[in-house]
């Protein structure tokens, strides 16, 4: 894992006025800026969205109800069981 | 907090797939289904993007603007149909540099049929009208497929893809009765993606051996074999009715069947194209790291920045 | 000169500055530092090469010889076409293209924001709706000019090389003749020096947030305008124009 890949964005558009923000999926970008930017141009190209959110991968934190009686370890933190949502240290090989 | 034993979970999972209930990331999932599904999944995108690369080649030589702009509008989005998809390999836990590294080094497979050149205008339309008809057979079903993300990535990809497939094929009507020249433009590219464009559908089966476990977890909805059939009953039609030749003596229609037979598959080509010996794999490999290793300094310019002026923020 | 004439003229150069442009950009198609940036870069081509369509569709009118855009984008001579030399220079790296971009998008932002005010309906009709496209272009190129300026070492010296080598291209940015001044006196178009002012506060402005230096050396190139184009043009219009010379009059 290499600190030089940008970090991971949610994306969330809402289509239409009186609508709620919808997850769409994911990107790559440098900055909030560009996460929004890149989300134009890759979820809105048929205009599909008035209003954009965006949301670094790691700052969401979630519970997923579903399976809660079957787990034997918890994973209501993350969205995604992520190796790069993580830091490990530098000097720390083969993670 | 109830533990459950391997067993249960599996069985639980394998029911909640039989009832079709989709499963999402943070679900319980066997490691087989998680490691199949990224590796299918970013096959996939790994196509998407190299497949930039033989169709992009023509947008600068397009023969108008309107062909030009629609032609860019085509690789634009076939850019973001490799964006859905890594970003549903994100939510298996994949992190998407990594397969993109297992892609440049040979290790990660994309659709053989990629590694063919593109020499005229008229392979755009091939390109259109074959490649994604036969994507979009492989892709419908997959919009239904068990993992939730993977599924609405198909769904908006098939959206867009059927615009692709009827713009291929309009260029190939355009071609096919238009002056010789062209007419002869538009065969010499069927002649050559006909064959590739068949090998896409993968081995038989017989030949796949993961093919049944795919199928039970819903992660493959059609055997190979049988896409291929839909795929040829469906284009042969097409062909006619714009006066182009399969490029295939054995081709007959089967009345019994109500299928068309078709020729032998050269399967040694496919194997050799797919181990790295087509026509093209190297160039598009090569491009597609030179393209990483070329934007090394800007991507990390972009984090610096970032870094920069979260510093300031926080002052 | 008449005052159709002159607008054909004005027409020609906007168009063919976008044509050129969109062109380049194009290039970049499956080679971009990475898959998002592809996109936004392919996008910015697409909305230019509808500018040129637009533009020279509104040429081939205004000429009235029966040409259409398609003719006049693909059958010129090279000296014919009327871009300005900036949009005719190499890609090069990302840095390149994104302060040749930048310089580009400064200068048609005000641009288009005066001539949606054209007493000529049709121009301010596509000014209007090229201002929208542009204002997102605008804001892409600066923000990646300042990344890259304040980012790295590298990123740093690579785009003050790209700004020290493509400074000498932008005076032909505003470089008028007697079309410019016809029109601008029958209020079709607006006063280029008022654009340069804008042009020059934003650029400026930029820069310093970038940390990059305008060139002391103010030594100017111009002949685009004049259909005297750089060693480039040549290769450019060859990859341009080879389908429709190799099977000319067809349709497609």
């Amino acid at each position: 894992m290499t600190n030089k890949d940008w970090p991971l964005w949610e994306i969330f558009i809402r289509s239409k006025q009186g609508l709620n923000h919808k997850h769409v999926g994911s990107l790559r970008a440098a900055d909030a800026e560009m996460a929004v930017e890149n989300a134009r141009d890759v979820y809105t190209r048929r205009s599909e969205g008035i209003s954009i959110w965006v949301i670094e991968s790691n700052n969401i934190h979630a519970s997923d109800s579903s399976d809660a009686d079957m787990l034997f370890e918890p994973s209501n933190t993350k969205v995604y069981r992520h190796p790069t949502f993580y830091d490990v240290p530098d000097g720390i090989s083969h993670m | 907090m109830k533990v459950l034993n391997t067993e249960e979970l599996n069985r639980k999972f394998q029911e909640k797939i039989d009832n079709d209930i989709k499963i999402e990331p943070n679900d319980w999932m066997p490691d087989a289904y998680r490691q199949t599904l990224i590796r299918q999944i970013s096959q996939h995108a790994h196509s998407e993007v190299v497949r930039m690369l033989p169709e992009g080649n023509w947008i600068t030589r397009a023969p108008n603007l309107r062909r030009k702009a629609v032609l860019l509008a085509k690789v634009q989005d076939e850019a973001g149909h490799g964006l859905y998809l890594y970003s549903a390999t994100e939510t298996l836990g994949a992190d998407r540099e990594d397969t993109i590294d297992d892609l440049h080094s040979g290790k990660a497979k994309y659709s053989s049929i990629f590694n063919y050149p593109t020499l005229s205008w008229a392979d755009m339309g091939a390109i259109g009208w074959l490649v994604d008809g036969a994507a979009i057979m492989n892709q419908v079903p997959l919009c239904r497929c068990s993992y939730g993300p993977y599924a609405r990535a198909m769904v908006r990809v098939c959206k867009e893809e059927s615009f692709h497939q009827r713009q291929g094929f309009e260029i190939m009507m355009k071609l096919a009765n238009g002056t010789p020249e062209q007419k002869d433009m538009a065969q010499d590219a069927l002649n050559r993606f006909w064959w590739p464009a068949l090998m896409m559908f993968g081995p038989s089966d017989d030949d796949s051996p993961n093919s049944q476990q795919s199928m039970k977890w819903k992660i493959k909805r059609f055997s190979n074999d049988d896409l291929r059939q839909q795929f040829v009953d469906a284009t042969v039609a097409q062909a006619a009715l714009i006066g182009l030749t399969i490029p295939d003596t054995d081709l007959k229609f089967d009345k019994a069947s109500g299928h068309y037979i078709f020729g032998e598959i050269n399967w040694n080509e496919f194997y050799e194209v797919v181990k790295g010996n087509g026509p093209c794999n190297k160039e598009r490999i090569n491009a597609r790291r030179k393209a990483k290793e070329n934007g090394l300094w800007v991507r990390e310019a972009a984090m610096a920045f970032s870094a920069k002026r979260a510093i300031k923020k926080s002052a | 000169m008449t005052k159709n004439e002159a607008l054909f003229n004005y027409t020609l150069r906007l168009g063919d500055d976008s044509l050129i442009l969109g062109q380049r950009l194009a290039e970049w198609c499956g080679h971009g530092p990475i898959l998002e940036e592809d996109i936004a870069i392919t996008n910015i081509s697409l909305d230019l090469i509808g500018q040129a369509t637009n533009l020279l569709n509104y040429a081939a009118l205004i000429e009235n010889k029966d040409r259409n855009a398609d003719n006049i984008a693909f059958l010129r001579l090279e000296k014919e076409y009327c871009n300005i030399l900036l949009v005719e220079q190499l890609n090069g790296d990302f840095g390149d293209t994104m302060m040749r971009q930048f310089l580009f998008d400064a200068f048609r932002k005000p641009l288009f924001e005066m001539l949606q005010f054209s007493k000529d309906k049709q121009l301010a009709a596509i000014a209007e709706k090229s201002l929208k496209e542009t204002k997102y272009h605008l804001k892409h190129s600066s923000e990646w000019i300042i990344r890259l300026g304040d980012g790295t070492e590298e990123s740093h010296q690579r785009v003050q090389n790209s700004l020290t080598n493509l400074w000498r291209y932008t005076d032909e940015l505003f470089f008028t003749d007697e079309s410019d001044t016809i029109l601008s006196g029958l209020g079709i178009i607006p006063d280029f020096s008022k654009i340069k002012e804008v042009w020059y506060a934003n650029v400026t402005a930029v820069f310093e947030q970038a940390t990059l230096q305008i060139p002391a050396n103010n030594w100017q190139f111009e002949g685009g305008r004049k259909g005297r184009h750089s060693e480039h043009m040549g290769y450019l219009l060859a990859e341009l124009q080879y389908m429709q010379r190799a099977y000319p009059n067809m349709e497609w």
